[in-house]
């Protein structure tokens, strides 16, 4: 079954994703695959999850029967919150991400290109539904990473020589994530760092359109 | 000084055709809820509406959409309205969509007397288009100009009679800022106290930017996502 393949995919991206994390980092964590990282935080390190529609220290999903509608995160699904949460307005909110306090900004991309340019809140002809919080996540966290699947579920490549879609910001990733590979945005274009276990470098260099530098000290995704 | 209204529809009386109005909340959550049920009764039109997101099919602002009554609407993020698309694509609505971080600050600096900023957010993106970009210290930003209204709907936990509200938990959100950004702000509470109930340092809006105050008469506080984790078995 494809979402079985989709959703054990998604579970590497996720668990690499989470290994970015490091004790003390305050991270926003966008909608859908982002989210799940939270559920993955390496023992010994602390994170404070940040949400933008006015919220620190997010905690998990109420048990039933718990869920309260002032509480919510910016996926406007129900959260809790834990000892030492603090909560505050939306222009606070965008202060502290725009003010580069947020060391993490972990979302979903529907393109990537060699600069790093990201586009991941328009599809011309369909549905215009807005940007929310995005544009100023990527333009001010201190470090951004992607984490999405290599490449659409038709096979095409995400990630671009340059970006095709309407963009989110301009050069603004920093590392992307997928289920082939781990790769660094750096001055001199994509760097593949980490392959998945069993791949080539080649074989993620056929899923990307992008041409890929390979890194001195190729890895192979740990999880 | 007396700014308590005895109902909803006192406290929007006189909100007039083509007005510019703020609308508090996230999501469903925070919304004025007894306010924009009183203003769809007043039959007011052509409003141009503030707001992050325009509340879902049936309910909080989506109720609005629904009678007709918004000409223009701003915000960050209109996902959940079908009725939306189909007003957008026949050309009844107009939707301006801006980075949510923009919006919240456009708001603020219209309140506290500032007339433009500049952002990072959305610059080389088409919110930048027609606008000006400036580089300080080697990076871009755009300028952004400040965001008023007419209006402001906000919704608080707790109010006193001079208007200083206290919001709960993730509530808050633009509520603070709208108070200040519009020429009249109406806020709706859960419950409204005599001046001193609320100990003063824990005024997250203060009365001077609220104008009129009611008590809501009922409040359905709606979730639009209900997530929830299992209890484990001991």
């Amino acid at each position: 079954m494809p979402s079985e393949i989709d959703a054990k995919k998604r579970e590497r991206i996720v668990r690499r994703a989470a290994l970015e994390l490091r004790d003390g980092f305050y991270v926003n964590l966008g909608i859908g695959m982002p989210t799940l990282v939270a559920n993955h935080v390496p023992p010994g390190i602390e994170v404070i999850l940040q949400s933008e529609n006015g919220m620190l220290g997010v905690g998990p999903y109420p048990f039933p029967g718990e869920e309260n509608p002032d509480l919510i995160n910016a996926g406007k699904e129900t959260v809790t919150e834990l000892p030492g949460s603090a909560y505050f307005s939306s222009a606070e909110s965008f202060a502290m991400i725009r003010g580069g306090h947020i060391n993490l900004s972990i979302l979903g991309a529907m393109e990537v290109d060699e600069e790093g340019t990201l586009a991941n809140w328009m599809v011309p002809g369909k549905v215009i539904k807005g940007m929310g919080g995005a544009m100023d996540l990527v333009a001010s966290a201190r470090r951004v990473i992607v984490t999405m699947e290599h490449t659409t579920r038709t096979g095409a490549p995400k990630i671009l020589h340059r970006c095709t879609l309407p963009i989110t910001g301009l050069r603004v990733v920093d590392t992307i994530i997928t289920e082939m590979a781990v790769i660094t945005v750096t001055p001199a274009g994509l760097r593949l760092d980490e392959v998945a276990p069993g791949l080539t470098p080649d074989d993620v260099q056929q899923a990307t359109e992008a041409r890929l530098l390979i890194s001195d000290n190729l890895q192979t995704i740990t999880i | 000084m007396n700014k308590v209204y005895a109902s909803a529809a006192e406290a929007v009386a006189g909100i007039p055709d083509g007005a510019t109005v703020m609308v508090g909340g996230f999501g469903l959550c925070g919304i004025p809820e007894n306010l924009i049920d009183a203003l769809i009764a007043t039959g007011v039109k052509n409003l141009r509406t503030i707001s992050n997101n325009l509340g879902i099919d049936g309910f909080g602002m989506g109720k609005m959409l629904e009678a007709g009554m918004i000409a223009a609407h701003t915000g960050s993020y209109v996902g959940e309205n079908r009725l939306l698309e189909s007003m957008v694509i026949a050309r009844t609505l107009e939707v301006t969509l801006i980075p949510q971080g923009t919006l919240a600050e456009r708001i603020r600096a219209a309140g506290a007397g500032i007339p433009a900023f500049f952002t990072p957010a959305g610059v080389g993106t088409v919110v930048a288009e027609g606008k000006e970009v400036r580089e300080f210290d080697g990076r871009s930003y755009v300028l952004e100009r400040a965001l008023p209204a007419d209006y402001a709907l906000i919704k608080a936990w707790r109010g006193d009679r001079l208007g200083n509200l206290v919001y709960r938990k993730t509530a808050r959100n633009f509520n603070p800022m709208m108070a200040a950004a519009a020429k009249v702000t109406i806020a709706e509470v859960e419950e409204l106290v005599e001046p001193g109930k609320i100990d003063p340092d824990h005024v997250i809006t203060p009365g001077i930017y609220v104008q009129r105050i009611v008590q809501g008469a009922k409040y359905e506080r709606r979730i639009e996502r209900r997530t929830l984790r299992e209890r484990q078995s001991a």
